[in-house]
């Protein structure tokens, strides 16, 4: 009885510990702007761009990601091929690699100079210093929180469902799209709001990959940095809108998904 | 008519089956879990192959391994009852059965389906999702939307095992109305031979992936082939060896004691088996009266009321059971611990291989 109210007692005392260390540094931001600060900072030259910048290259990227996600979720979660594993590790491989690795990366293959440059530039794209490089970087870094999530939802739709549908007279395309896509619809969200958190973060490979020109590829945490230098409390200001802005959204995509935040996340 | 071979392994298990079901046929494939029954109902709606395997259906071939023949599930007519129903939860009740009506246009869908779920009691239930119905009114769903395809074989899967023991008897006559107004030949897979002999015209019993015994629930209860079948049936199972005895009657001498006779011819190890209800029993000391032969001194284990009988549980070296009324049982005082006497009939005896 004792021990277990202690371990009651740790349990409360570890999630206390965590709460503050993870949302002290975040209050402390917003504790130090204040709300005039805030609404000047984003008339500054630059700021308001690079958050636009940010909103327009994510977006981008996530419908890139669930426009191919999707279909290679649902092939990983339905099919057991030879190497299947391997797949697997390969496009997870992006959430390991370090941000700054990966853009080295993408610069020596789809780089002007890279494997693939003249493929690339014979297309007429462009990528090192345009907008266009920035959601290749965002894709590269926050595709596997889409798909790893998307998979894991997808194999938890109850395989019955699925094999009613077929006997129902359903392709497995309409299959897809009538019984798993419903049914894994809030994994499928949470996915998307993970990628979009981490394409909405990114920088290192971003930086590498893309550059930070004010205006064409400078995004919010790229232009946060550059100011943080020079101005304190210009970076600060940014960063408030910015966590603003990634709450806003993180809720929102909770309440479509139907799950209540303060609930039982199982509910 | 439908026909069905296959030949695969699974795991341990070498399924090897043949059948054939006629129109208008139930047949059940009854045994215990893991014999491979599900795996044959599978087969014949596509979403399993096995490595060697022909399925055909109203001259139509469905699987045919050696000839590379592989149709796709969706594009078997076959109404498929899965034993937890699997309703898509994301669908109210009407758009559940109108899932299925792959030809019928937008506009009459609506009205079709309604007419199904009148037909089985869920006209009011119409627009009410999945969740919110009580188990047997979901098989009921189940049941309209696997007919709404106008299934040229009918498949189902422990149809009454997810159903609650007030829900079964009802449920359980309704299916074995719809099982004769459909004309398409059907598959019942059951590990419950109750629910064989209620609803099926004939039961094939399966055991480790094989056919052991194909007939009626009445022939298959009367004339088992060997104990696995009559345990399935729910018989009384006795290992013992056979020898001719006097009379024309067969002696066997049961391991762990005891003597029985029996009609049935039979030499060597054999299994006894009698049906619960053909058992009495009186307290020791009563003198043996009546034509029963077969009597054992049995201590009595456990009562167990079954509505209006009683199964009373015992020991006589083996186990036994046997079903008696529940005025008998309080008559008799019966309580485990018990010291009794067990008796039936040497006609009631069968004598059947291990």
């Amino acid at each position: 009885m004792i021990a277990g109210r202690c371990f009651a007692a740790l349990l409360i005392a570890a999630l206390a510990v965590a709460l503050c260390f993870l949302t002290l540094p975040l209050a402390a931001i917003f504790v130090d702007v204040g709300p005039g600060r805030l609404l000047e900072s984003l008339g500054e030259e630059g700021a308001l761009d690079a958050l636009v910048l940010s909103l327009e290259a994510t977006a981008t990227a996530l419908a890139v990601i669930v426009a191919v996600g999707t279909p290679v979720a649902w092939l990983l979660a339905t099919r057991s091929f030879r190497g299947r594993s391997v797949v697997v590790t390969l496009v997870e491989l992006p959430l390991v690699v370090p941000p700054a690795v990966a853009g080295i990366g993408l610069l020596a293959s789809i780089g002007p100079d890279g494997l693939l440059g003249g493929v690339v530039a014979a297309t007429g794209v462009e990528l090192v210093f345009h907008t266009a490089g920035v959601v290749v970087a965002l894709v590269f870094v926050a595709s596997p929180f889409y798909v790893r999530q998307a998979q894991a939802a997808f194999e938890a739709v109850e395989p019955n469902l699925l094999e009613a549908s077929r006997t129902l007279g359903a392709s497995e395309a309409r299959t897809l799209l009538r019984v798993a896509l419903p049914n894994a619809r809030a994994g499928l969200l949470a996915g998307g709001a993970l990628a979009w958190g981490r394409a909405l973060g990114e920088f290192g490979a971003t930086l590498v990959f893309a550059g930070s020109l004010s205006g064409r590829t400078q995004t919010a945490p790229l232009a946060i940095v550059e100011r943080f230098a020079s101005d304190f409390d210009g970076a600060l200001a940014m960063s408030a809108v910015l966590v603003a802005v990634s709450a806003a959204i993180l809720l929102g995509v909770k309440l479509v998904s139907g799950d209540r935040l303060l609930g039982d996340a199982r509910a | 008519m439908l026909a069905l071979e296959a030949r695969t392994r699974l795991g341990a298990l070498e399924l090897d089956v043949a059948l054939a079901v006629g129109v208008g046929e139930c047949l059940a494939l009854a045994g215990p879990s893991g014999a491979g029954k599900t795996s044959l109902l599978r087969t014949v709606a596509g979403l399993f192959e096995p490595t060697k395997g022909r399925v055909s259906c109203d001259g139509e071939h469905w699987l045919d391994t050696g000839r590379g023949i592989s149709v796709p599930p969706d594009q078997r007519r076959v109404g498929y009852l899965f034993q937890d129903h699997a309703l898509f939860p994301n669908m109210t009740v009407w758009r559940n059965v109108a899932f299925g009506m792959g030809r019928v246009p937008r506009r009459d869908r609506r009205k079709r389906a309604q007419a199904l779920l009148d037909r089985f009691g869920m006209g009011s239930h119409a627009n009410e999702w999945p969740r919110t119905l009580s188990g047997g009114e979901r098989q009921r769903v189940a049941l309209a939307r696997a007919l709404a395809r106008k299934p040229s074989a009918l498949l189902l899967d422990e149809p009454l095992s997810a159903l609650d023991v007030r829900t079964r008897a009802e449920a359980g006559r309704q299916l074995a109305t719809v099982l004769a107004d459909v004309p398409a030949p059907a598959i019942l897979v059951t590990h419950d031979f109750g629910e064989a002999a209620l609803l099926a015209d004939r039961v094939a019993v399966i055991d480790a992936g094989q056919i052991v015994q194909v007939g009626s629930a009445a022939v298959l209860a009367g004339k088992p082939q060997s104990a696995f079948v009559a345990d399935l049936t729910g018989a009384v199972v006795l290992n013992g060896l056979a020898r001719t005895g006097a009379h024309g009657l067969t002696e066997i001498d049961l391991d762990g004691g005891g003597l029985v006779w029996s009609t049935d011819p039979g030499r060597g190890r054999v299994a006894v088996t009698v049906h619960p209800w053909e058992v009495s029993v009186e307290p020791r000391g009563s003198d043996p009266h009546g034509s029963t032969q077969n009597r054992l001194a049995v201590t009595v284990a456990s009562v167990t009321p079954l509505g209006n009988r009683v199964r009373v549980g015992m020991m006589a070296g083996q186990a036994l059971t046997a079903d008696l009324t529940a005025s008998a049982a309080r008559q008799l005082e019966l309580a485990p611990g018990m010291k009794a006497v067990a008796s039936w009939k040497a006609t009631a005896t069968r004598v059947v291989a291990r």
